[in-house]
């Protein structure tokens, strides 16, 4: 019940700041020089006035700003994201379509990043200022200061282009009428050049923060508790500091979601994903901001969503945090 | 007597760039079965170095250079140099032979993990015990420490203990392989004084019934009074003087432990000075209620910090606001120096009510209350030169910053300290010259009263015992009168003309020092003098005077 | 002098340093070095490196001078994620210190501003910006300060929030210090210093989110940038792998001094956390 409780609580403080987001793209909306319109109709290659009036009205363009952005957060409400002008169908059906890969993209580089994150950090901070340690932080460092698109590229070429182990690019092989299993692992071995490329940035940053709060824990005084109880060092450390050592870790999560989502734009053009980074690549070249605004505004509620689960999760991890509500 | 622990010429080396090469130069002591022996001295004279070269837990980097510490393992007698043992050894020892207890309860518990599970590890890793048998043991062993409802207690994590309770578990922890040997490295020092007589009593009871010899380090002359069988006194890492308890407390020889117990306040007041009946500050009924939660946040919680307090300070007197922590003494003190807004009542000072200035006069009328705080290394600005921060309240109120300046000097000079040191900053000073700053820093807007909010409990005794003689002195140089707040019962009775006990953001009791110390009315008055360590021990007298003199 | 002794003492740091002195050499010589526009058409494309000694990093896919491009583009880099994080380090200190400073409601609303850009991912945000005002060079460096600034407001904010409850600043308030004197005479310079190193994590940041925008050719196409040249030779990637890998060791080497400078000034600030 508690545990309901906290769930409301956290998904109902995350409004305030959906609403704020969302009058802010509106009002950046109505500071955009040329609208939809204007881009249909450069689409279509120019229209007469008559024409341009009409579509003005079908897209309720004529109307005040207030009462436009009262009707635009009331069909966000319904999810009623408008047209795209671009694909010609509901935005909320383009989208929900491009989903699935960046979810999935997102997840496994999460994934490598956490997991690797972890292990290289434990074993930098227990053999702290040693050779472990000074490499692991080394290839941290390099890694944080890759830039994702330039090691999608670099990757394409020595595994797809020199190598020729792994797809350049794509979702799934075009047309080869796989299934079941066959096409899971057709996807999964399309998706490992971008999971890696994405998630290289995060598990530097994972791997930092897990050696920094492994030895932060490892100077608390229950750890010396621990010691003073004659516990032998290497459950000192699964015992006690780890699990302490782990929260800050679960936080980043959270934290990163938005980041993650934000990288996941560059790796997908690079790798020619249909997920929503590319989309809102996609629509920015088109200047189509109804499915750009959309994918804003989806990735929002998707950001709301993991840090909401993230939440959950730390609640799980530390018993103090349900007691001081 | 037959030592159990003996420690035989220990040195202990501090790394390279410390203040001092030795942390420990050539100690040796006993320690008895069935004996409390108390380590006693002031911070950084290598009393909590002992405890941790005794289990081989010392800092990173510092090292026994020299000498054995010798730990009776058999019935017959036969020992070992734990300095010799490997640390797969020294493991077996920990926990099993020799247990601790540290000062803070709260981060010395893993804080996600439960209490059964921590208390039950010794169990686990000495002992092939199954975890039936284990909760069993750790159900007896918390209810041998008195934690009420132990079954709950196990249960619950840290943070649902009070800290009391917390200390209790650690004990039981420590104690749950009947250790030959138990290390307690202050203890008691972040519990409140009744909490603090309690957890002495359970050391006492348990040490007695067990047979334990207890390694017991403290800086607090009254604890040892208190609890300790024999006594070792150590200044800048050597051991001055050890002997039987009374012989130290009551015929100290050396003259660092003399100067030392001299240094302690007695119990009982001393005789009353002549005190103005006129009032300079009258507090009426003032409250102040915390309410936790936002604006967002459902469940607001409101906690009654200070109820309905009526207090008066005399004119060129000093009022003692006593009380232990959570008794509203320190909101009370912020809310007439006007930190915290006061939700009612009213502070009269002069013609003005204190309590209801707008936050724009509060700035204008600041200079007439000011305030010292609690702690020497927070607060001082770290970045501003001394003199500076001396200055900053009269240039604030439209004094020439030259002007200023030069009044700093001489306010140096007023408090002790070099007037030629206005130019330097805050980290080359110690603890006790900090405190004359800051003093320095209230009296420089030359204010009728002073607000000291615990300003003598950060620091050693010694020094503590000087910076009160300031703090009198100044009270009759300057006319000024003194609103001070404690929690040490032995500092009110030695500086306050008058004390007002406080409880739960109540006064329950309020009267002049004789009265309340003599022949207090309130029962929870009576259990905080009683709960004062060693309240029997008078420091003797004549060990004072000769103090005195030399100082 | 104490402090540089500290933070040389540490050789990542002072490696660190050395590379972020030879990028700033590389922008500095650009103009002297190739003083021809770098964007214009220098010879043959498709020179590799070294092949001719004219062109010594060889020339792209539309036959302009490699090497002029990583000078001029040195510039770029650095300018636009010095000022980028200026700004944003603006934003992320004056919003963190008012809301930590003053807490109460002022705190409620700052602080769900701060969490609204930090829940919109912050390259979707950049995206909306180029694409609603446009993408020259100002409005990209502005566009960047204005998504990189809420770690910064809550690093300021979490240090005021310690800050203020400090005894000296209660102190400074009972000795009548307005709130302007608090804030910037006595709170802020003690809350700076983790916010200094943090601004080098937001530079490294901004170079490499710079570098993405002009990779997807959402830059300011008029300047010389490495991303643009990466992005440019996309194209030619199967046989011509140099035109993209050189530009991207220069943003790595960049994005490296500066995390080893910001670490190396945190190590030397809190010698205490030496080895964390």
């Amino acid at each position: 019940m508690r545990f309901l409780t906290l769930a409301g609580r956290r998904l109902a403080a995350a409004l305030p700041a959906l609403l704020i987001i969302l009058a802010g793209l509106f009002l950046l909306l109505q500071l955009a020089p040329g609208d939809t319109v204007d881009a249909l109709v450069a689409q279509i290659g120019g229209a007469d006035a008559t024409v341009i009036e009409e579509l003005r009205r079908h897209y309720a363009l004529d109307r005040s700003a207030s009462s436009r952005l009262l009707d635009y957060l009331w069909r966000l409400v319904h999810l009623d994201l408008g047209e795209s002008a671009i694909y010609g169908k509901p935005v909320i059906d383009v989208i929900v379509e491009r989903i699935p890969p960046t979810l999935l993209l997102m997840g496994s580089a999460l994934a490598l990043a956490f997991g690797f994150g972890m292990v290289l950090g434990i074993v930098a901070a227990l053999r702290v200022n040693r050779w472990p340690d000074t490499l692991i932080s080394t290839l941290g460092l390099v890694f944080y200061a890759t830039p994702s698109f330039w090691f999608g590229l670099m990757g394409i070429f020595v595994f797809a282009v020199y190598l020729g182990w792994l797809p350049a690019g794509g979702y799934g092989t075009i047309a080869s009428g796989l299934a079941g299993w066959a096409h899971i692992a057709d996807i999964a071995w399309h998706l490992t050049l971008p999971v890696v490329t994405l998630a290289l940035i995060f598990l530097a940053i994972y791997l930092r923060i897990m050696r920094a709060s492994m030895l932060e824990v490892s100077t608390l005084d229950f750890v010396r508790t621990a010691r003073a109880k004659g516990l032998p060092e290497s459950r000192v450390v699964t015992r006690h500091v780890l699990r302490n050592a782990l929260l800050p870790m679960v936080t980043l999560i959270g934290l990163q979601t938005g980041t993650m989502l934000g990288g996941s734009v560059v790796v997908e053009c690079v790798f020619a994903l249909p997920g929503l980074g590319r989309l809102a690549y996609e629509s920015v070249m088109q200047r189509d901001l109804n499915t750009l605004l959309g994918v804003v505004f989806i990735s929002a509620l998707l950001v709301i969503a993991i840090n909401f689960i993230v939440d959950l999760l730390y609640a799980r991890l530390d018993p103090r945090i349900n007691a001081t509500h | 007597m037959n030592p159990v622990l003996s420690i035989r010429n220990l040195s202990v080396a501090l790394p390279p760039g410390a203040d001092r090469p030795y942390a420990l130069r050539d100690v040796s002591l006993d320690l008895g079965a069935n004996e409390i022996l108390c380590v006693v001295g002031e911070s950084g004279s290598g009393k909590s170095m002992t405890a941790g070269a005794v289990m081989g837990l010392l800092p990173e980097r510092v090292r026994a250079t020299q000498g054995r510490i010798e730990l009776t393992t058999g019935a017959a007698g036969d020992s070992r140099n734990l300095l010799e043992l490997g640390q797969h050894e020294l493991r077996r020892i920990r926990g099993a032979r020799i247990g601790m207890i540290f000062q803070e309860p709260m981060t010395a518990l893993n804080p996600l993990r439960t209490i059964a599970d921590q208390v039950g590890e010794p169990f686990r890793i000495h002992t092939a015990l199954t975890s039936r048998e284990i909760s069993k043991r750790v159900l007896a062993l918390l209810d041998d420490v008195h934690i009420p409802d132990p079954a709950a207690a196990a249960r619950a994590y840290p943070h649902e203990l009070s800290g009391g309770q917390r200390q209790r578990a650690m004990i039981a922890m420590a104690l749950a392989l009947e250790p030959a040997v138990l290390i307690a490295d202050e203890p008691t020092t972040a519990l409140d004084v009744t909490t603090q007589a309690q957890i002495l009593r359970l050391i006492r009871e348990l040490q007695e019934r067990r047979g334990t010899a207890v390694l017991f380090i403290t800086h607090d002359f009254g604890v040892v009074a208190e609890i300790a069988d024999r006594v070792a006194v150590m200044q800048h890492g050597v051991l001055v003087e050890q002997g039987a308890a009374a012989d130290v407390l009551n015929a100290p020889r050396h003259p660092y432990t003399r100067a030392l117990i001299a240094a302690v306040p007695a119990l009982t007041p001393p005789p009353e000075r002549p005190v103005a009946g006129e009032a300079v500050l009258t507090l009426d009924k003032v409250s102040k209620t915390y309410r936790s939660g936002g604006l967002f946040k459902r469940h607001k919680r409101v906690t009654h910090a200070v109820r309905e307090a009526s207090l008066t300070l005399p004119k060129g007197g000093t009022l003692g606001i006593v009380g232990e922590s959570g008794s509203g003494k320190s909101t009370l003190a912020r809310c007439i120096v006007r930190l915290l807004d006061p939700d009612a009542g009213s502070i009269r000072f002069g013609e003005l009510d204190l309590a209801t200035l707008s936050h724009r006069a509060v700035r204008a009328h600041s200079r007439h209350v000011q305030m010292v705080f609690q702690d020497p290394y927070g607060s001082l600005n770290p970045r501003r030169r001394v003199g500076d921060l001396v200055a900053q309240g009269p240039v604030a109120h439209g004094v020439p910053r030259r002007e200023a300046l030069a009044r700093a000097r001489q306010l140096f000079e007023l408090v002790g300290l070099d007037p030629e040191a206005v130019r330097r900053y805050p980290h080359e000073f110690s603890g006790g010259q900090r405190q004359r700053i800051g003093l320095a820093r209230a009296l420089a807007l030359e204010p009728s009263v002073l607000v000291a909010d615990e300003p003598v409990s950060a620091l050693d005794v010694s020094v503590q015992a000087q910076v009160l003689d300031l703090l009198a002195s100044l009270r009759e140089r300057l006319g000024l009168s003194l609103l001070f707040i404690t929690h040490d019962l032995r500092v009110a009775a030695q500086i306050c003309d008058r004390i007002a006990v406080m409880k739960n953001g109540s006064v329950v009791e309020y009267g002049s020092a004789a009265q309340v110390f003599g022949a207090p009315t309130h029962p929870y008055t009576r259990s905080l003098l009683d709960a004062v360590p060693g309240r029997h021990w008078t420091p003797p007298t004549t060990g004072a005077d000769d103090a005195l003199a030399a100082a | 002098m104490q402090f540089l002794q500290a933070y040389l003492r540490n050789p990542a740091a002072a490696f660190g340093l050395v590379l972020l002195a030879a990028v700033l050499a590389l922008a500095a010589t650009a103009g002297l070095l190739f003083p021809d526009n770098p964007l214009g058409l220098a010879g043959r494309p498709l020179q590799w490196p070294f092949s001719n000694p004219r062109f010594w990093l060889g020339t792209d896919h539309t036959g302009r001078d490699i090497a002029a491009q990583i000078f001029h583009g040195a510039r770029v880099s650095l300018v636009i994620g010095f000022v980028a994080t200026v700004i944003a380090i603006l934003i992320g200190v004056l919003i963190g210190a008012l809301a930590g400073y003053y807490g109460g409601v002022i705190d409620d609303l700052l602080m769900r501003v701060t969490e609204a850009f930090q829940i919109l991912p912050n390259f979707l945000l950049l995206l909306v910006l180029v694409a609603v005002f446009g993408s020259n060079m100002e409005t990209i460096v502005v566009a960047i300060g204005v998504v990189s600034w809420p770690p910064a407001a809550r690093l300021t904010r979490a240090e005021f929030l310690t800050l203020r409850n400090r005894e000296f600043v209660q102190a400074g308030r009972t000795l009548g210090l307005g709130d302007a004197r608090l804030i910037f005479g006595e709170i802020l310079p003690n809350a700076l210093p983790p916010v200094i190193v943090y601004a080098s994590v937001i530079m490294a940041v901004a170079i490499l989110l710079e570098s993405a925008l002009a990779f997807l050719n959402l830059s300011d196409p008029n300047v010389p940038s490495w991303g643009n040249l990466i992005g440019g030779g996309r194209a030619v990637l199967r046989d011509q792998w140099y035109v993209s890998a050189i530009p991207g060791f220069a943003i790595l080497l960049t994005v490296l001094a500066v995390s080893l400078v910001g670490q190396g000034l945190n190590d030397a600030l809190n010698p205490k956390l030496k080895n964390r």
